[in-house]
């Protein structure tokens, strides 16, 4: 049996966890994304149920952050649809919304937090206001309420309160995707997409901001996609994972079973490397 | 035939000063900002006897407007006898033989620099502001592309993010003139260097009202009957000058936009910001028979 048939013969077997048998609040199918000649997403399907976490890995380059992107409402596919569970719009495929409503969309119901802090953050404007911003957007207008919900969120990523109106130029690189998790959580969005949140970050460091994430989650059961090339952070984070190779997926299952019985060569490669 | 009996014969220049393509051009950049209110149309802006930055933008869509029967106004931060407006008024005169006036009643067409007069206009006036800069975004976006492609958006929440940002820093908005208005529930505009004052006058006003930068080649416009919302949080309600209990000491007037007079011993006296709406209170109490018009703000406070 080879190593992909056996894979299958897995997932069979398996019981799907509890919340599993919810409908999912993240669909894509068939996602492919061309860039010129460069495949870098090609033909993917993607589920997340209501409350687990995603983790997507694999090396650079093979197509992860792009397809954060399209989840992201940035990027559109050559191919494929996109559902997420929004009452009213559970049948709307988002790909085909008009840029006025991706925006708003996104605006209201997508996180995202970026490897990168000036993708994410307007460096010369303050902590606070870079979430209230947000907020903003939403159509919120009273000044008081955007000014504690912007505290609450700030607290809730564990950011110190007290530096809510500095500027994330005077913040180090943890407290940075603190800012970006409360900006992204504010309006407690159907999903939330990190993209490498903790690389490039010390590891003592990147263990706190873990830390948060995982009481996040298990305190307002959000929904998240991690994306990472460290197999480290996904085992700490995610409850499921899919392996990206060259735009593909080459595995898919729940998180132990990835870790403990690694099907496809090359997520054994990638295991054994780590371990 | 010779080529000479087909040119019109020689004139100075032409009626209004502006060739009539330049004209053309600009009614049909005037007719789309009226149809869009609050979108700010490029047009091509030409060159008149005026350094650009000293109110180009206005003197061109005025000439546009000019015929020989309309009346023309000219303000130049609320005076009408500044020589900037003087000149430019006189201007009006030769190149359009229109009649020149100060009187806000009597004019069809008020072009104007820092001020929305006291009385209120009516739907037979045109209001032309000049305007230094119309991108309300330029503080928070440097490239003008991206700006545009802001507005196409209605990406206005960094906007809002300053307003946030001065009321946690100051405990109040500290955004003086140009006042970000969003016109029409669509677009938001920059009101020009207009007080806070004024900004208010052009809400649901019976007048239409052309902004035009030259410099920026820019025109937009407010036209009548539409909303013009200053971007105000719903519990820091909009504040405009405090004017409104003081007199004017010319005119024993109160409850209008003042000009400030600093005095040697440190106190100040007040006038009329509006000079020639203090020049109608000054004759009807000599007794002249002057009609004053029907004004916007009542008692110091905006008549809604
Ligand atoms: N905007 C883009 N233009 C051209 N090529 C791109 C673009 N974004 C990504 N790619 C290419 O697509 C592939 C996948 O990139 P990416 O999604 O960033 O991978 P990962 O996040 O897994 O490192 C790479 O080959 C990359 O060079
Ligand atoms: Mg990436």
């Amino acid at each position: 049996m080879t190593a992909l048939n056996l894979a299958a013969a897995t997932q069979i077997t398996h019981q799907p966890p509890r919340l599993m048998l919810a409908e999912p609040m993240l669909t894509m199918r068939g996602i492919s994304k061309n860039f010129g000649d460069v495949k870098a997403v090609s033909d993917v399907d993607v589920t997340v149920y209501p409350g687990e976490v995603l983790g997507i890995v694999g090396e650079s380059g093979s197509g992860k952050s792009t397809l954060l992107r399209m989840m992201n409402l940035e990027e559109t596919p050559q191919a494929g649809s996109y559902h997420l569970a929004l009452p009213g719009r559970e049948d709307r495929d988002l790909f085909t919304l008009d840029r006025f409503e991706r925006r708003s969309l996104r605006a209201q119901h997508i996180g995202i937090v970026y490897q990168n802090p000036h993708l994410g953050l307007l460096m010369g404007h303050t902590n606070s206001g870079n979430v209230a911003e947000r907020l903003l957007i939403a159509g919120k207008r009273n000044f008081a309420e955007l000014r504690e919900q912007a505290r609450q969120s700030l607290d809730a990523s564990e950011f110190p309160v007290e530096r809510m109106d500095a500027t994330p130029r005077e913040l180090s690189g943890g407290m940075q995707q603190r800012v970006q998790l409360a900006k992204a959580i504010a309006l407690e969005p159907a999903v939330l997409l990190l993209d490498e949140p903790t690389t490039g970050l010390d590891v003592s460091v990147q263990a706190l901001v873990l830390d948060t994430l995982k009481r996040l989650q298990r305190d307002r059961a959000i929904t998240m996609v991690l994306v990472s090339h460290d197999l480290g952070v996904i085992r700490t984070m995610a409850d499921r994972v899919m392996v990206m190779r060259r735009g593909k997926v080459v595995e898919q299952g729940l998180a132990d079973q990835i870790f403990q019985d690694p099907q496809h060569a090359y997520t054994q490669q990638l295991v054994h490397a780590k371990l | 035939m010779k080529l000479q009996e087909l040119t019109r014969p020689w004139a100075a220049f032409n009626y209004g000063f502006l060739d009539e393509s330049a004209k053309r051009e600009i009614r049909r950049r005037i007719l789309k900002a009226i149809a869009v209110p609050g979108y700010q149309v490029p047009y091509a802006s030409r060159e008149v006897p005026m350094a650009r930055g000293w109110g180009t933008g206005g003197l061109q869509v005025s000439l546009t407007l000019l015929k020989p029967t309309a009346v023309v106004k000219v303000i130049d931060q609320g005076a009408d006898d500044s020589v900037n407006a003087c000149s430019i008024r006189k201007f009006f005169g030769r190149v359009g033989g229109v009649i020149e006036t100060q009187d806000t009643q009597e004019a069809t067409i008020i072009q104007s620099r820092h001020r929305i007069p006291e009385e209120k206009l009516r739907g037979d006036q045109v209001l032309v502001l000049q305007v230094p800069d119309p991108e309300p975004l330029r503080t928070v976006q440097s490239d003008m592309s991206v700006a545009r492609e802001m507005h196409g958006d209605a990406d206005y929440g960094q906007l809002w993010l300053i307003l946030y940002e001065q009321l946690v820093k100051s405990g109040r908005i500290m955004q003086y003139t140009e006042y970000p208005s969003l016109v029409n529930g669509r677009h938001v505009i920059s009101p020009s260097p207009i007080p806070r004052w004024d900004v208010l006058k052009l809400n649901e006003a019976d007048h239409l009202t052309i902004l035009s930068a030259g410099r920026e080649k820019r025109i937009y416009a407010v036209p009548p009957h539409t909303r013009v919302e200053p971007l105000v949080f719903d519990d820091v309600p909009y504040r405009v000058e405090d004017h409104q209990d003081k007199t004017c000491y010319r005119t024993n007037v109160t409850g209008f936009f003042m000009n400030e007079l600093p005095q040697d011993d440190g106190s100040a006296k007040f006038e009329l910001s509006d000079s020639h709406f203090g020049v109608k209170h000054m004759r009807k109490a000599e007794g002249e028979p002057v009609e004053i018009g029907d004004t916007w703000y009542k008692n110091g406070k905006m008549n809604r």
